[in-house]
């Protein structure tokens, strides 16, 4: 009986000793879980891109939960998201308007080229180092793609040496702004505005030579804007979204083809 | 005595590699040796484990198992103290060091079912009854170095996939085929370790 009995207690009561450490050390060191952020967290995309200014969807939540920060900051969940926390908060529906990434340079082979025959890291950065760039404008989109390897939602191609965004896919998390090292991409609001596809800020003479279609700083645009929404600021022009109305005069007077409408319908 | 544990510290390491020698603990070494970062993180986990289940299990066979002649139950008990025992460090860690209970992450639960802490356990017991002066400062010893030994096992590994990579492999090898191959390769270059501890210290 004995050498049935002693293994079934030793085993039943090394089992039953480990049980009460492990209840006893988890009510004595139970850390006390943050409720509110967790709900909030399993709102957010989880993404973990870092657009609204926090460390992840983690400190985000955390933040909101807080009320050190409002809803809607995601710009990946965007409205929706914004939406649901807020509505989780019991806060009013938070404007978000949904913003997306555009390159600033519309430098393909056809306008531009490339003044050396680069063979180095094949990365934006690294060819940036090198004497201010692959590309004959010293401002302008090399083409190698590095903002295309930092978007995890497909939404850049480069098509004939000039980054292009897909507005439709593109989420708003700014990765590509961060891994462009020529800065040429930045945020505009998703509705109907000129913008001016071109980062250029040498005299007009200076750019004439390196592209074809870049802002020589020729002032019609300016001058045709009834709307003082545009204007030419070291012989670049640019648009200021809060006065654009969308009229297209602009693009229709550019001598030069660099001021575009962006609709993000299309 | 200092000499004896730097020998066996070596030998766990070099010639007696869990991963490399005895082949145990083989899948954390294919399904983590992706990155650099985790594969550290996870040797790290796996070294803190052993240690502490060896300290914990070898008084626990030599004086209740071993004077009750129930050797025989070793493997469900020590298997039960050891998923106890990772519970436990977990709920510690959550509680005093957050952070490194971030970065260990999923890789603490997992090592309950790693064979290669049933391993060292069950295997300082062995060599404790092959030789009577292998005691339980011998045996953690063993224990910790055996971790560092996966740790090395899995950084050499690690650094070897992030080269595969980037290299042209033909179709039929792509993946987990080249992986194995690597991971032979590697087993059998540590072979070339055989006799080295012995010949330094010996």
């Amino acid at each position: 009986m004995n050498e049935i009995l002693t293994p079934i207690l030793i085993v039943a009561g090394i089992g039953l000793l480990a049980g009460l450490i492990l209840a006893i050390a988890s009510i004595v060191m139970a850390v006390p879980k943050d409720e509110k952020a967790e709900a909030l967290r399993g709102l957010l995309p989880g993404a973990n891109c870092g657009a609204c200014g926090f460390s992840g969807c983690d400190g985000y939540a955390k933040a909101m939960s807080s009320g050190e920060a409002k809803p809607g900051l995601c710009t990946v969940g965007g409205e929706a998201v914004a939406k649901t926390t807020s509505e989780y908060l019991g806060l009013d529906s938070a404007d978000v308007t949904k913003k997306i990434a555009l390159v600033h340079c519309l430098g393909s082979y056809d306008n531009t080229s490339d003044k050396v025959e680069y063979q180095g890291i094949e990365t934006c950065a690294g060819a940036a180092i090198v004497a201010g760039g692959i590309a004959s404008c010293q401002y302008g989109c090399m083409g190698i793609g590095d903002c295309m390897r930092a978007c995890q939602y497909d939404a850049i191609s480069i098509c004939n040496g000039v980054a292009r965004i897909d507005p439709a896919r593109c989420k708003g998390c700014s990765m590509c702004v961060k891994a462009c090292p020529k800065h040429l991409i930045s945020f505009v609001t998703a509705n109907q505005q000129a913008v001016v596809r071109c980062s250029n800020c040498d005299k007009g003479a200076l750019t004439n030579k390196v592209c074809k279609i870049g802002c020589i700083g020729c002032m019609k645009c300016e001058k045709t804007c009834q709307y003082d929404a545009v204007h030419v600021v070291n012989s670049l022009a640019s648009v200021d979204p809060s006065k654009c109305i969308g009229c297209g005069e602009c693009v229709d007077v550019c001598p030069r083809h660099c001021i575009t409408m962006f609709n993000p319908e299309i | 005595m200092m000499k004896g544990l730097i020998a066996i510290f070596l030998a766990s390491i070099l010639t007696e590699n869990f991963i490399l020698n005895k082949f145990l603990g083989i899948c954390p070494f294919l399904g983590v040796s992706k990155k650099l970062d985790t594969a550290t993180g996870m040797s790290i986990a796996v070294t803190v484990v052993m240690v502490i289940s060896t300290a914990v299990t070898w008084p626990i066979y030599n004086y209740i198992l071993k004077p009750w002649n129930l050797e025989y139950l070793q493997t469900i008990v020590f298997i039960l103290i050891i998923a106890a025992l990772v519970q436990f460090i977990e709920i510690v860690l959550k509680k005093y060091i957050p952070s490194l209970y971030n970065a260990l992450g999923i890789y603490l639960p997992l090592i309950t079912t790693n064979c290669a802490v049933l391993g060292v356990a069950v295997l300082v017991i062995q060599k404790g009854q092959a030789d009577p002066s292998f005691g339980f400062l011998q045996s953690v010893v063993n224990a910790f170095g055996s971790g560092v030994g996966f740790l090395v096992a899995m950084v050499l590994f690690a650094g070897i996939r992030e080269r595969i990579e980037h290299n042209d492999i033909p179709k039929s090898l792509q993946g987990l085929p080249i992986t194995l191959v690597a991971a032979s390769l590697t087993a059998v270059s540590f072979l070339g370790f055989q006799g080295l501890v012995d010949g330094l210290l010996g």
